[in-house]
């Protein structure tokens, strides 16, 4: 059958199973957007703005596992959706992104909304490709999900000039493909995961440290029964958590820079570490000179170029998560051989020690509303069953720190890029998924004003949203690190102007609220989440002058954490360089 | 220490920007680089020398692999291996310097391919430290310009880098 380019394009899209694509229009996509009106499988979301289209398809796959697809223009679409790329990029989010093209023969000439995209999103995409012949165009489309989604997932940009979707080819879909040079691993080696459990059950003080590797490859469950089976404490990274369930006493909590104390203090102290799926980013491991002095570290990837790039591994084994976690199982099980349970009594007895600094405490009764209260109580009142997404700042980390995720998928932030305005988008993506769920996006009154235009598209498609707005009139992480750092000099982060955020969400459609006392919060929380018809939008205006605690300021190690004044730690652990 | 990473890799647009693109994004250095099709027109092979400790030389390695477009690569420095750089030189050769010149040619080996009254063409091919000697060699204001190809490697032996 021959179809024309656009045709194709959207035909790829409905038999690669695509249910909803998120874009904005322009004129080299023209041709795509006339396909995607003849047909109705495929459902288009109509963004504010091409970077909310991108956070949307985003979140969107964060929370389903299946890869967002993104449509703009060229020039000015294509650029604007570079942030949502490279944020996708940090994060390892499959993600297909089309940008269209001026006409093959206007390529290279400054044409109207011409800009290199490939060249432009190559630094931050898994892989990119220019379609040069409409005759390629349906197998480009195939490889671009294939390595979107296989091995280390991650986002790829196919770009279409405006003349190849006009021209018609014959339209044959590829059920699979192979590729010479791309291989995914699919197997750990047997050899190395031996290694790895005989230093795991040797272990008399071992620390299990996962990130979002689990949650990509879906084995949360093994991650739990490994943890169980062998009885030893696990930590999250920011990007990992709700991979094991955060009320289970074996779990410590999150680790890294505003980690907590159980949770940094065994890391530091381990003779053995278990990471999977995690880099050892820099705000996970503090000073690397310091990291983990006493370890023997095994560090399970799916990417060799993970390991042993900050931190050297020990153990490497390189493969899938999930396959690698169910032979270290059935290997333990099979040599029946148990942990060290005296070593191990020892250890809780010293994880519980540092437990029992109630690192996460703060002021219940003030007077002001606390940010921590306001995600206390969100998570209280939706009985921890959410699905919380974040934009970046002191409210991200209080959410991280105080939402107790049980649950792989449910906690949906830009951990690696760090981006502001993510949030909302993010949200409306969760909520297109699950349709029937509880969705908060946890912001604060300056991230939410990076991408507020897409309250717009959450009235166009009636997405119930409960928007949890940590106000505090101020860059809440920008002002704690010029109070710590910068001698208390506010550098431009206070916002004098900012607008009635009631009313704003009332000017598109929604329902707006104010809460300026504690005792008014769960219920307003309560009203909101109630209402599964409508969004609404609930301001908060907390105390200004809250900082995010534990803190590990740069060039510190995990021993070297900055408690909260309200912890009775050692005056020295208090000092911030 | 210096590493010749010998790369096969999709011979596609843009190839080669992603290899350069990844070595200045992570701030890894460029000796030199050279890239051209191979028997199989599909298939570049780019040679490309760099150095680094260990450590960073393994993750060149690690990202190079990473790249989608890269097939095959390996370390020619870790075995014995056959490593050549052609140059094209033109020197002032006028009066007595033309005899000194045309012995100096001779010694390392070089051709003369073009000929003025006033200059010679010398094309030069070897490793880069004879290239670099025999720049060293004929006094430094005769020369008027230098072209160097960058480092071509094969290992020896039987065994090719090949699919």
């Amino acid at each position: 059958m021959e179809l024309t380019g656009a045709d194709i394009v959207v035909k790829a899209l409905a038999d690669e199973g695509v249910e909803y694509i998120f874009g904005y229009p322009g004129g080299a996509a023209l041709h795509i957007y006339d396909a995607l009106y003849r047909q109705d499988t495929v459902k288009h979301i109509l963004a504010r703005h091409e970077q909310g289209a991108g956070h949307a398809a985003d979140g969107y796959a964060r929370s389903c596992g299946k890869p967002g697809v993104v449509l703009v223009t060229s020039g000015p679409g294509a650029t604007n959706v570079v942030t949502p790329v490279a944020t996708a990029h940090m994060d390892s989010i499959p993600l297909v992104v089309i940008t269209a093209q001026v006409p093959s023969h206007l390529i290279g000439d400054d044409a109207f909304q011409e800009v290199d995209s490939i060249g432009i999103t190559r630094p931050c995409v898994k892989h990119n490709f220019l379609v040069k012949d409409v005759r390629d165009l349906a197998t480009t489309i195939k490889k671009a999900f294939y390595v979107a989604t296989s091995g280390r997932p991650g986002p790829v940009v196919i770009d279409i000039p405006k003349d190849i979707t006009a021209e018609k080819a014959e339209y044959i879909y590829p059920k699979s493909l192979s590729m010479r040079s791309y291989q995914p691993v699919t197997q750990g080696h047997s050899g190395q995961i031996r290694k790895a459990v005989q230093v795991l059950l040797a272990a008399k003080r071992p620390v299990i440290y996962t990130g979002g590797g689990i949650i990509l490859s879906d084995c949360s469950d093994k991650l739990a029964e490994l943890v169980r089976l062998l009885g030893y404490p696990c930590t999250n990274t920011l990007m990992g958590l709700g991979a094991y369930p955060a009320d289970d006493p074996l779990f410590l909590g999150m680790l890294g820079m505003h980690g907590t104390y159980e949770a940094n203090l065994a890391m530091h102290e381990c003779d053995v570490m278990l990471c999977i799926g995690a880099r050892f980013d820099d705000r996970v491991t503090g000073d690397t000179n310091k990291f983990s002095p006493y370890a023997k570290i095994i560090h399970v990837d799916i990417d060799p170029s993970s390991i042993s790039k900050t931190i050297s591994a020990d153990i490497p084994v390189v493969g899938p998560a999930g396959v690698i976690l169910e032979e270290m199982i059935s290997q333990i099980k099979d040599s029946g051989r148990k942990p060290d349970a005296e070593a191990m009594q020892k250890w809780w007895h010293q994880i519980d020690g540092w437990r029992k600094i109630d690192c996460l405490d703060y002021d219940r009764e003030s007077e002001l509303i606390k940010p921590q209260f306001v995600v206390e109580k969100l998570y209280e009142v939706t009985k921890g069953d959410a699905f919380v997404t974040s934009d970046v700042g002191q409210h991200q980390m209080f959410a991280a720190q105080y939402y107790k995720f049980s649950k792989p998928r449910r906690w949906i932030n830009s951990g690696g890029l760090g981006t502001m305005g993510f949030g909302l988008p993010a949200a409306m993506g969760v909520q297109l998924a699950h349709p029937d769920e509880t969705v908060a996006c946890v912001t604060g009154e300056g991230s939410i004003q990076m991408c507020l235009q897409e309250l717009s598209t959450c009235k166009q498609y009636d997405l119930p949203l409960n928007i949890v707005n940590l106000n505090n009139r101020y860059l809440g992480m920008v002002r704690q690190w010029q109070e710590f750092f910068y001698d208390r000099r506010y550098s431009h982060s206070y916002m004098d102007a900012l607008p009635d955020l009631v009313k704003l969400a009332e000017g598109y459609g929604h329902i707006g609220i104010r809460i300026e006392k504690p005792a008014d919060v769960e219920g307003a929380l309560k009203e909101a989440l109630s209402d599964k018809s409508r969004l609404y939008f609930l301001d908060f205006i907390t105390d200004q002058t809250e900082n995010v605690y534990p803190m590990i300021a740069a060039g510190k190690g995990h021993h070297e954490m900055h408690l909260s004044p309200r912890n009775n730690g050692d005056d020295e652990e208090r000092e911030l360089a | 220490m210096r590493h010749i990473i010998s790369i096969l890799l999709e011979n596609e647009s843009g190839a080669l920007s992603r290899v350069a693109g990844l070595f200045s994004a992570r701030g890894y250095n460029i000796e030199s680089l050279t890239v051209a099709p191979t028997e199989d027109p599909s298939l570049s092979r780019m040679t490309l020398v760099t150095s680094g400790t260990d450590k960073v030389v393994e993750q060149i390695k690690k990202q190079l692999n990473k790249l989608i477009d890269v097939v095959k690569l390996v370390d020619l420095v870790e075995n014995e291996h056959v490593e050549r750089e052609i140059s094209l030189i033109k020197v002032r050769a006028a009066g007595n310097l033309r005899d000194e010149v045309n012995r100096m040619v001779e010694i390392f080996r070089g051709r003369i391919v073009d000929v003025t009254d006033t200059s010679y063409t010398i094309e030069l091919t070897g490793s880069c430290d004879k290239i670099d000697a025999f720049l060293k060699a004929v006094p430094n204001d005769t020369i008027i310009e230098v072209v160097r190809s960058g480092v071509l490697g094969i290992a020896r032996g039987e065994k090719g880098l090949r699919l």
